[in-house]
């Protein structure tokens, strides 16, 4: 036996254990130290690129912040539940664009509607890391002092909205 | 009782390949003949009965059964035939049942066409392909039983995700599994040579044909996947570099590889360690994909169900059939020595540089999919790797190797120059330059001129290599094997791919408006207009349609229809883009959302040759097939070997 035969073998131990790892690291979950803790830091233009938005717009309204890109199949499948609370004054609905171009995620909005009162632009990633975001869409409620009080992974379905979302909202209020 | 009878079925089946696991093994080692004939039965038995199983899934759904739970989830009265039949596999349950009768067909095609093979060879190979294909049936029938019941019985189903309602993806996951799971053959028969300490040219040829149609089956897969996306989708894209493709892919890289090792082996009793370490990666990334998929460790736009009981097991399964062979490769390999040395400028120097080159893009591929868990093992930050790390890393390295393709198969068997052929090199290179300045003028793109060159450099290539071998002479060309027209097609098929990509990605455009019924938009010479908008309801879903006509200087095209569907069981949205499809120009338009005084939203796109990168595909997994016919891979009959 040669030592060289073993680096195949060696190889797959080490991915084995990532994975293994990584089958006990749920994606879907938040690092738990980020609930009750507030926003993180950021400075990213709106998609516009007219202007620079910081955490300050989340102070004093309940916000919805949703992170989406328009190469986001199942963003599509959700867009309709945001569109439905685009008009709900109680709450604030704040877009991150992740990993995408303004001028595809202008056709996107443009194209299936804009529920969003602001749309942070951040194609490198930057804010979405600091979330711990590994997948889109994704979806975080941050109250009026600009804590966030719960995340949600995955597609809002009507159902999600009814029973948690919407009374989480109205509690916040 | 359809149900019951199906899970009995598999139940038996499941008791069978523990058997044939065994028992041909203890066979083989005794060297007791009819120890070893029980696998060749049993490996058609297992399959039989794993088939009969599928079936009665597949009437359980046809006969709208929703007393049993994965047809009252997946399936609804109302669904067209087409999906209630693709509802079988359109879930995890019976896509793994999918995966296991594909798992067992391919095991019973060994004792059925392998019957010249050595008999040891034979019944270790069936064995650990029962071995594997237990595992998986233990996973079926201890996590993922397709035929539980549900009490109290629902009056409806739930329907299958209506954006998985589509031709294009029904026959996607059947293609894929054909694909990966054929790759259990190669795994399987290496495990089997390295229990025996050999590996010859009777092993590689016997096998060739097997990787062939894996492959073949996996490009099919992944091109239909990779079209469905476009043209259900709806946003004009053609491949995402999303996890989920990614590890569709990289079997078909490693796979693609394997091809050309083995014809190494087959040929020059050489690269015996690496075909067999190859054909186990293969498959071991077939598991990976199956895993990564199944269990959810990676976030990707498909959605699919996370189940961490499922992941466990399935990882299980992987570390324990992979790390078993590696382990054993790491015992023997150095039993399997090369007996000839390398002659770089030769045809099997170019070949290893072929599987350098695809190994390179296996691992660029591979990093980048992999790298969010790793670097969440080290340091438990989560990051994302997208589409521009791939085109930066995979880019260069299939451009290098395209490079390589043109010229590599004209080089001789054993040693070469490249003094003797200077005269074609040097004459594709002139093709290759005129290309290149002909498309700079015309196209106005460097960019895009550089990548036709290099098409048709390959392209160029491949045809004087074919004329070199017949002496551009008629009966020539008439007189070669089956694997020169193999070669031939799938090397151009990559070059009408990479010309393909090229044009959509250099030429291609789109614009996006607001329109009354009326008005139009332009993309150069076509114009787009919104002639007519209605909606209704029909078969399962409520839609609103728009017709946008298209007209070229004035001249009629075509009408295209495009929809936005809300199927109210699932209260789901899906966009059904309007396609033209043409070889030269593809047309396509899709409306969203808008009232008749405003205005509806329209985005149109025009994609020059877009087709051409599914159709270089499917000539790439045709030109497979093709090879198979090659009479050199057969291996003599046992008759032919008594006399």
């Amino acid at each position: 036996m040669k030592l060289r035969g073993l680096i195949p073998l060696f190889g797959f131990l080490v991915l084995v254990g990532a994975l293994a790892f990584g089958l006990t690291r749920d994606p879907r979950i938040l690092p738990s130290e980020l609930i009750e803790k507030p926003f993180p830091e950021f400075a990213l233009e709106n998609l516009e690129g007219s202007q620079i938005i910081d955490p300050k717009v989340l102070q004093g309204k309940v916000s919805l912040v949703n992170v989406f890109g328009s190469w986001c199949v199942a963003c599509t499948t959700e867009h309709p539940q945001l569109m439905a609370q685009r008009d709900n004054p109680d709450i604030q609905l704040v877009g991150i664009d992740w990993r995408d171009t303004r001028d595809a995620a202008n056709r996107w909005l443009v194209r299936h509607g804009n529920p969003y009162d602001i749309v942070i632009f951040d194609p490198n990633s930057k804010l979405i890391v600091e979330l711990g975001v590994t997948g889109a869409p994704e979806t975080f409620i941050v109250d009026r002092e600009g804590k966030i009080r719960y995340k949600h992974v995955g597609i809002i379905t009507p159902k999600d909205w009814k029973d948690t979302l919407r009374p989480l909202v109205e509690s916040l209020q | 009782m359809t149900a019951e009878l199906g899970h009995m079925a598999l139940i038996l089946a499941f008791c069978v390949a523990a058997f044939q696991a065994v028992i041909p093994l203890v066979g083989a080692h005794r060297n007791s003949a009819r120890m070893m004939e029980f696998g060749d039965r049993a490996a058609v038995g297992q399959f039989l009965l794993i088939a009969f199983s599928f079936l009665a899934l597949t009437s359980v759904f046809l006969s709208s059964d929703f007393s049993v739970k994965l047809a009252a989830l997946h399936s609804h009265s109302e669904k067209p035939l087409l999906y209630k039949i693709s509802g079988v596999w359109g879930n995890h349950e019976g896509s793994i049942l999918l995966w296991v009768l594909m798992m067992a067909g391919y095991g019973a095609a060994v004792p059925i066409f392998g019957k010249s093979l050595p008999p040891r060879l034979k019944a270790r190979a069936i064995a650990i392909q029962a071995l594997v294909g237990a595992g998986f049936l233990a996973f079926i029938l201890f996590t993922s039983n397709p035929f539980e019941r549900l009490n109290p019985v629902p009056m409806d189903g739930n329907g299958l995700n209506p954006i998985l309602q589509d031709p294009g993806l029904a026959f996607h996951p059947p293609f894929l599994y054909l694909g990966y799971v054929g790759f259990s053959l190669p795994f399987s028969f290496a495990v089997a040579a390295l229990i025996e300490g050999r590996v010859d040219s009777v092993w590689a040829k016997w096998l060739r044909p097997w990787v062939l149609v894996a492959w073949s089956f996996l490009t099919i897969g992944i091109a239909l996947g990779s079209f469905w996306a476009y043209y259900e989708l709806g946003w004009g894209g053609w491949w995402m570099w999303d996890p989920v493709e990614n590890v569709s892919f990289m079997p078909w890289l490693a796979g693609t590889a394997l091809l050309h090792s083995i014809l190494v082996l087959g040929t020059r009793h050489s690269l015996a360690g690496w075909t067999v370490l190859l054909a186990i990666t293969t498959f071991a990334l077939s598991l990976i994909g199956t895993f990564v998929v199944r269990s959810g460790i990676l976030v990707s736009v498909h959605a699919f169900a996370v189940d961490p009981e499922r992941g466990v097991f399935l990882l299980l399964l992987l570390g324990i059939a992979t790390g078993g062979a590696l382990t054993l490769y790491a015992l023997r390999a150095h039993t399997l020595r090369d007996p000839v040395p390398f002659n770089a400028t030769s045809r099997d120097g170019a070949l290893v540089l072929n599987n350098l080159l695809l190994t390179a893009a296996l691992a660029t591929v591979f990093l980048g999919t992999f790298y969010p868990i790793f670097i969440d093992a080290l340091d438990g930050s989560k990051i994302s790797v997208g589409a521009p790390y791939f085109e930066l890393t995979f880019t260069p390295i299939m451009c290098l190797l395209i490079l390589f393709m043109g010229i590599g198969p004209m080089f001789k068997w054993r040693a070469d120059t490249i003094k003797r052929l200077r005269v074609p090199i040097m004459l594709t290179l002139k093709v290759a330059a005129l290309v290149i300045i002909a498309v700079a003028l015309l196209g106005k793109s460097i960019l895009g001129a550089l990548a036709l060159g290099l098409a048709a450099w390959l392209a160029f290539g491949t045809v004087l290599a074919v004329g070199r071998k017949s002496n551009w002479s008629r009966a020539g060309v008439r007189a070669q094997p089956a694997s020169t027209w193999g070669f031939a097609g799938a090397h151009i098929g990559v070059a009408i791919f990479t010309a393909a990509v090229t044009s959509m990605s250099v030429w291609g455009a789109t614009d996006i408006g607001t329109l009354k019924v009326g008005d139009s938009l332009s993309l150069g010479k076509y114009t787009y207009t919104l002639e007519d908008v209605g909606g209704g309801q029909r078969d399962n879903y409520n839609f609103l349609a728009g017709d946008i006509s298209v007209t070229k200087n004035g001249r009629d095209v075509t009408t295209l229809s495009t929809e936005r569907r809300f199927y109210p069981v699932r209260n789901q949205l899906t966009t059904e883009a309007g396609l033209h499809l043409s070889f030269g120009q593809t047309l396509f338009a899709s409306i969203g959302e808008g009232d008749p005084e405003g205005g509806f939203v329209v985005q149109v796109y025009r994609h020059p040759f877009v087709v051409w990168i599914w159709l270089g595909a499917l000539l790439m997994a045709l030109s497979g097939f093709v090879a198979l016919a090659d009479r050199r891979l057969r291996l003599p009959s046992s008759k032919e070997v008594a006399e």
